[in-house]
């Protein structure tokens, strides 16, 4: 691999030179969460994490977006689109799971056939600065998802942190422009080992996850088994699993208007909440919690592989451990998959 | 709690074998260590998944409304209460509930718990008498459980369940403290700081409905939020129209919110909805004497028309 070190004493400095130039995101502790928020200086970013509470798809795909806003006088109807931070912006210390997340949303807002302007826009002016994970939670399961805790997918440049510093792997040019001309020597032999050896014992130190051989065909083949109802039973039906997953990516877009002056804005929605698809005629396909929690489960694992031809999580867990109730993903996937456990 | 857990599953073997209900509703091992988690069972096998800890947190009543089989369900003081006024407000019928009523010693605070533990993974917790033995890569730590209590169920006073068809313990000593001593003091600050606090808990509110959809008293086929015609609020996470969701959830509680904290529990972003229905649970106690959920026979005050009801804000505006 292509890397540099980083001293950990020097990504303060590193931090504060780039922040001229891109608006700068990092983990910062605030209130007891961990939130990516946009930084001012470089002592305000919080590394000592497992990973954020809201996931940084807040950041190409914001909860709540203006799209234009209008007023109409006289017969005539003007238009404002609001104004686009045009510095590019620059996301330091997320996970791997969460870089690779941004891979899969541009599967569906920078497809072949649509592109989402509103989140291309900022996508395009982003770079990632990843931090691999040295100790995956117990609730990680990137590596069953085709990830990894020190992956690269969706990452400008990848630190391994081997200690008193940073292995800092180039990934993409954008990166390796990052580190230019800074006086960041390469990597030695020996601090590359040091490296590897740290990822192989992190992958190593992975639960088992979830059972994913076979499971998109197990999943299409059993939509109708009567598992499902025992599955979601205790399913509360709120939005917390959708709104912190970093690849849950659904939105309706509301009129908010008084008189003749309004604002068009998009935001987040969720297949959990029961208006998801209430059809007018008052008909809804899915009318209770054990068809809307069903239909997340294949979306993720059976429709977006047909769509896309991947599975559209990675593993971060946060729909594990933030769940009001504990429904836990791999224990709902791994019972379809053995038909066993709960009956 | 080995003893409680060995008398619920007890009385759960009992039940199902006598076919006394059909389904009962109570707590298993979570997938996660502080964890426990709802669970449904209905075969005699399954009777053992049923445990009792201090994790046990919650509000089981939630899955109570328009069932149409005989449920028993395990429940604390809070659970027992909001079962109170859901079978006084017709969602479900006493004669259906079976209720396995459990003392209340107060459930821990996990993120407090973690908090505690400063970003260390905890791996193992063990439970025993008031400790909780704690165990992740490289530490060991024992903590007083009575310290890390969730907020509400530090000021309870009414750990023990007012109804019952079983009883699983002696009954738990009721604290002895003023329970709006917190809302009094809130009160005593200007509107400006209770203006800036309010403000600032609820820009941490993503609109999740967690809160919304963890109380057991939120049982609305369309909740108002999802209203478009009239639109009472809107969607965004815009400041106003999330004060004014949590205001407007908070008013229709009035009166019935049995302060379980089942909302703050369910909450990802640590917003303190609390604030607002522990105020409005003060304002019906004073004045109409009431408290949600402690007795069947008791009217609710706000469905309930009294002559002597309280009319000053029409007559001295």
């Amino acid at each position: 691999m292509r890397a540099k070190i980083i001293r950990k004493e020097d990504i303060a400095g590193l931090l504060e030179s780039l922040m001229g130039e891109y608006e700068m995101f990092a983990p910062v502790k605030s209130d007891g969460l961990v939130l990516f928020e946009r930084i001012s200086s470089a002592s305000e970013v919080f590394l000592d994490y497992q990973n954020s509470l809201m996931p940084p798809k807040q950041l190409t795909f914001p909860q709540a977006e203006t799209l234009f806003s209008y007023s109409s006088a006289k017969g005539e109807v003007k238009i404002e689109v609001p104004h686009r931070e045009e510095k590019p912006q620059l996301i330091f210390g997320i996970r791997p799971c969460d870089a690779s997340s941004f891979v899969v949303l541009d599967r569906v807002f920078d497809g072949e056939q649509y592109k989402d302007p509103y989140y291309l826009q900022r996508r395009e002016k982003t770079i990632t600065v990843s931090m691999g994970c040295v100790k995956p939670r117990i609730t990680c399961f990137c590596t069953s998802v085709g990830g990894g805790p020190f992956s690269t997918e969706g990452s400008d440049l990848l630190l391994i942190d081997i200690g008193d510093r940073y292995v800092a792997q180039i990934v993409s040019d954008k990166g390796a422009q990052l580190l230019e001309k800074r006086g960041f020597r390469d990597a030695t032999e020996g601090e590359l080992a040091l490296a590897a050896a740290v990822i192989e014992a992190a992958v190593a130190s992975m639960g088992p996850g979830v059972e994913t051989d076979g499971l998109k065909d197990k999943l299409d083949s059993r939509f109708d088994d009567s598992i499902w109802q025992r599955l979601s039973e205790k399913c509360l039906g709120c939005g917390v699993c959708t709104f912190l997953c970093p690849t849950c990516h659904c939105f309706d877009i509301v009129d908010e208007a008084v008189d003749s002056k309004g604002e068009r804005i998009r935001i987040w929605d969720s297949c959990q909440f029961p208006l998801f698809t209430l059809q007018a005629s008052g008909l809804n396909p899915r009318p209770t919690v054990k068809e809307r929690f069903r239909q997340r489960m294949m979306h993720k694992f059976s429709y977006f592989v047909d769509n896309y031809s991947r599975v559209g999580c990675v593993g971060c867990g946060r729909c594990i451990t933030e769940c009001p109730v504990n429904l836990d993903l791999r224990q709902v996937l791994n019972s379809v998959s053995r038909l066993e456990g709960v009956k | 709690m080995p003893e409680l857990t060995d008398k619920i599953r007890e009385v759960a073997r009992s039940l199902l074998r006598q076919q006394k209900v059909d389904l009962i509703i109570g707590f298993e091992r979570g997938t996660m260590p502080l964890r426990s988690a709802p669970c449904f069972v209905r075969r005699e096998e399954d009777v053992d998944r049923l445990i009792w800890d201090s994790f046990c947190e919650n509000n089981l009543a939630k899955y109570l409304v328009k069932r149409a089989e005989r449920v028993a369900i395990v429940g604390k003081g809070c659970d027992v209460r909001a079962v109170v006024e859901l079978i006084k407000e017709n969602q479900i019928s006493r004669e259906q509930v079976f209720i396995i009523g459990v003392p209340c010693q107060g459930m821990v605070d996990r993120r407090r718990v973690e908090a505690k533990l400063d970003g260390r993974e905890i791996l193992e917790v063990r439970e025993t008498g008031g400790e909780l033995a704690l165990k992740g890569d490289g530490f060991s730590e024992i903590v007083n459980r009575d310290e890390f209590l969730y907020p509400c169920c530090k000021s309870c006073t009414h750990r023990n369940p007012v109804i019952s068809d079983v009883l699983v313990a002696d009954a738990a000593a009721e604290l002895d403290c003023d329970s709006h001593v917190d809302v009094a003091e809130f009160e005593a600050r200007s509107a400006g700081e209770r203006g800036e606090y309010l403000s600032r808990e609820f820009s941490k509110c993503v609109r999740c409905y967690a809160c919304r959809n963890a109380c057991p008293l939120c049982y609305c086929q369309e909740c108002f939020v999802d209203s478009s015609w009239p639109q009472w609020v809107g969607k965004t996470t815009n400041a106003s129209d999330v004060v004014v969701f949590h205001i407007m959830r908070a008013f229709h509680l009035a009166g019935r919110c049995v302060d379980c904290g089942a909302c703050e529990r369910a909450c990802p972003m640590g917003v303190d909805i609390r604030r607002l229905n522990r105020k409005l649970v003060k304002d019906v106690k004073a004045r109409f004497d009431y408290e949600a959920g402690l007795s069947l026979e008791q009217a609710a005050p706000l469905s309930t028309f009294r002559p002597d009801d309280p009319e000053e804000f029409m007559l001295n505006p």
